[in-house]
């Protein structure tokens, strides 16, 4: 390497080590300028509309800004300020149905949205009438979910549990594989499976809300598994080595350590699968079916869910049923966005210590 | 994600031959009760294949018409006759556009998240991509219907103006768009935050060597990104694209408030009353079916089953083999 002896050019030779580049300022002004052009054109024309006017002014950015990297810095940068620009757009993208869902849910679920909405049912209401509410598709909700957790938590908990503590060989192998797929199952083809069962059973036309309850449960118990074996697996080694060298029984080490370890990540992971089903429609649609009345008993008779009430609601046709529709919509967001936010809140309060 | 070999758990040393070997009977328990809860799923599954099966074969028996190429669906009379053809077709279509839509822009999403955001930002937007996920599907359909359909009218009708001489925006453009390309684009915005996690996921997995030895070269970012991570994460986005597109099959509510149904096989996404998906089909017809409807329902879902069964499967194979290659 013989040029570790040359001497360096001396400063001031006209070599510059750096590329012409444009200023750090570039982009948000052309930004600024791109925006003030086409909202000028647009005013001239007479046309001025938010959505066209955000379309233009990106697209005109994006020219704008590649055409100047390209004369200044040359195509190799030009072309990444145009892919920055590209990915800045789908980030972009992204936001607009996130931030119009809440928005429409909020703006239009608040007409309705009031204590006597909260506790009176749709008996004896007439679907134009002004009146009647979702508190029986509330009780429903929570009865159907509340039963579909005690199912599939200790279920879902003792996979998870056989996995990383028993599991060997080719049982441990399927079963982690057939979990896998079972997340994949649509969530109609559960209902539907619950729905052929019941038939085969019980007869034609048997709708309760246990069955609903059971047909969730497909669905929650691969949520439960994949987020309880992530956690488990998470309890140091140390800590069931230690247990063990005490002579306390391996069934004892889990209950006494490693559950009461990763009981918080298991909670929120709990939590999570209670949110991700609290708002399935179609598999309660075709096994607790929907009613009007107030049902507390989930093994007799039909009973409705918030899901399958907004759907009921919006497909009455009509003014008071959909504003009826987005209230139930509201209070069902609201307690989904409470359940994620309370996750999060016991996963990071009680988060798994590891090491020291 | 997933992890297909055997966890990381050391089995205390087993006692040497000769002395005690009797087991604890809490012991016992306890291991039988937790391989019970792990067989517990495969009976599951094995279950709604069966069941699913059971109560199709009335309906089969008494098709008049070939139950995998007829497309119109009459399980009902004295002559039943239905098809799936029809609503298969228009399953896929739908899921397939939705991909279509889905896929850039998650991946767009995803790279923003795990190389262009600033670091505190990130973690904070990769939340905000999980409240779509939070949503239910139902909400989805009615802002489908309140917000989407009056927004999209005028752009497909300008769609159909300037590039209807292509055959898939021919008209006449439906009034008020409930279409299969409306019904997509609710699809797309429902699996946009599975395909942007696991994209995300397999984007920061990227080892940082290649990701600074292509910077040290000279590279710009995009080319960094070209040559380092999508490389690395071509079979992660592949298979994230598959998990989404098994989401978008299996997807009911929103296809069904949405979609104004027909049983035709063309490629027509402006006009209204020429698709329908199974899905959709089961929950707008179940809660009012007599017994055959029902059975030729279930035998509709069993098809649904096994196209989703198949997608998943492939998927899951993907990001098997990726594991071995990488890791």
């Amino acid at each position: 390497m013989s040029t570790l002896t040359t001497p360096p050019a001396a400063p001031g030779a006209g070599v510059s080590l750096l590329s012409r580049s444009l200023p750090r300022w570039a982009p948000a002004a052309t930004l600024a300028g791109s925006a003030a052009v086409v909202a000028a054109v647009l005013v001239a024309v007479g046309a001025f509309g938010l959505a066209q006017w955000t379309v233009l002014s990106v697209l005109l950015f994006a020219v704008t800004i590649t055409a100047a990297s390209a004369s200044v810095e040359g195509g190799r940068r030009a072309k990444d300020r145009l892919v920055t620009t590209l990915v800045y757009v789908c980030f972009g993208l992204a936001m607009i149905p996130l931030v119009s869902v809440l928005w429409t849910t909020v703006q239009n679920g608040v007409l309705r949205l009031d204590p006597y909405f909260l506790q009176t049912s749709m008996r004896n209401v007439l679907a134009r009438d002004d009146a009647g509410g979702a508190y029986h598709a509330i009780m429903g909700t929570l009865i159907v979910t509340g039963w579909a957790t005690v199912i599939s938590v200790p279920v879902g908990l003792m996979t998870a549990i056989y996995l990383v503590e028993y599991g060997r060989g080719r049982l441990a192998q399927a079963i982690t594989f057939f979990v896998d797929v079972m997340t994949g199952i649509p969530s109609i083809v559960a209902g539907l499976f619950i729905a052929a069962l019941w038939l085969q059973l019980f007869g034609a036309g048997n709708f309760m809300g246990f069955a609903g309850s059971c047909a969730l449960s497909v669905l929650m118990i691969p949520v439960v598994v994949r987020s309880s074996e992530e956690m488990l697996k998470l309890v140091p080694n140390e800590l069931r080595e230690a247990s063990y060298a005490l002579g306390v029984p391996k069934w004892r080490t889990i209950v006494k350590v490693v559950l009461p370890t990763s009981i918080a990540g298991v909670t929120t992971g709990v939590m999570i699968a209670i949110a991700r089903i609290i708002g399935e429609t179609a598999p309660l649609l075709v096994t607790a079916g929907f009613t009007d009345s107030i049902n507390f008993n989930a093994f007799d008779s039909r009973m409705i869910t918030l899901p399958v009430y907004v759907y009921r609601q919006i497909s009455q046709g009509g003014q008071i049923p959909f504003e009826r529709a987005w209230a139930a919509a509201l209070t069902l967001i609201v307690i989904v966005m409470a359940l994620n936010l309370l996750a999060r809140l016991v996963s990071r309060i009680f988060a798994p210590r590891t090491g020291r | 994600m997933t992890t297909t070999q055997p966890p990381q758990t050391e089995q205390p040393a087993k006692p040497p031959p000769g002395r005690r070997t009797r087991r604890r009977p809490g012991d016992l328990v306890f291991e039988n009760s937790a391989r019970l809860s792990g067989v517990l799923i495969l009976v599951i599954l094995a279950a709604v294949a069966v069941f699913l099966l059971v109560q199709a074969l009335p309906a089969l028996s008494e098709n008049q018409g070939n139950f995998l190429t007829d497309t119109e669906w009459a399980p009902s009379g004295d002559a039943p006759s239905f098809g799936v053809a029809a609503l298969v077709f228009g399953t896929l279509l739908a899921a397939v556009l939705a991909l279509v839509i889905a896929t850039p822009v998650a991946v767009g999403i995803a790279l923003f998240i795990s190389h262009y955001a600033p670091r505190r930002l990130a973690s904070l937007l990769g939340y905000v991509v999980d409240l779509l996920a939070a949503i239910p599907s139902v909400v989805y359909g009615l802002w489908g219907i309140t917000w989407l359909m009056p927004q999209i009218g005028p752009f497909f009708e300008g769609l159909n103006r300037y590039l209807g001489f292509i055959p898939i925006f021919a008209g006449p453009v439906a009034s008020p768009p409930r279409t299969i390309l409306t019904a997509s684009i609710v699809l797309a915005v429902m699996i946009l935050p599975i395909v942007t996690a696991v994209a995300r996921e397999v984007f920061l997995k990227t080892p940082t060597m290649h990701e600074e030895a292509a910077l040290a070269l000279g590279a710009t970012r995009w080319e960094m990104i070209r040559m380092a991570v999508l490389p690395f994460g071509r079979s992660g986005v592949i298979s994230a694209a598959m998990l989404g597109l098994g989401r978008a099959l299996g997807e009911t509510m929103a296809v069904a408030m949405v979609l104004s149904p027909g049983l035709l096989i063309d490629f027509f996404l402006l006009q209204a009353g020429h698709h329908q998906t199974i899905a959709a089909l089961i929950a707008l017809q179940f809660p009012e079916a007599s017994t055959l409807q029902v059975s030729a329902l279930i035998a509709a879902g069993l098809v649904l089953f096994a196209i989703t069964l198949v997608v998943n499967m492939a998927a899951r194979y993907i990001v098997s083999r990726r594991k071995e290659f990488t890791e």
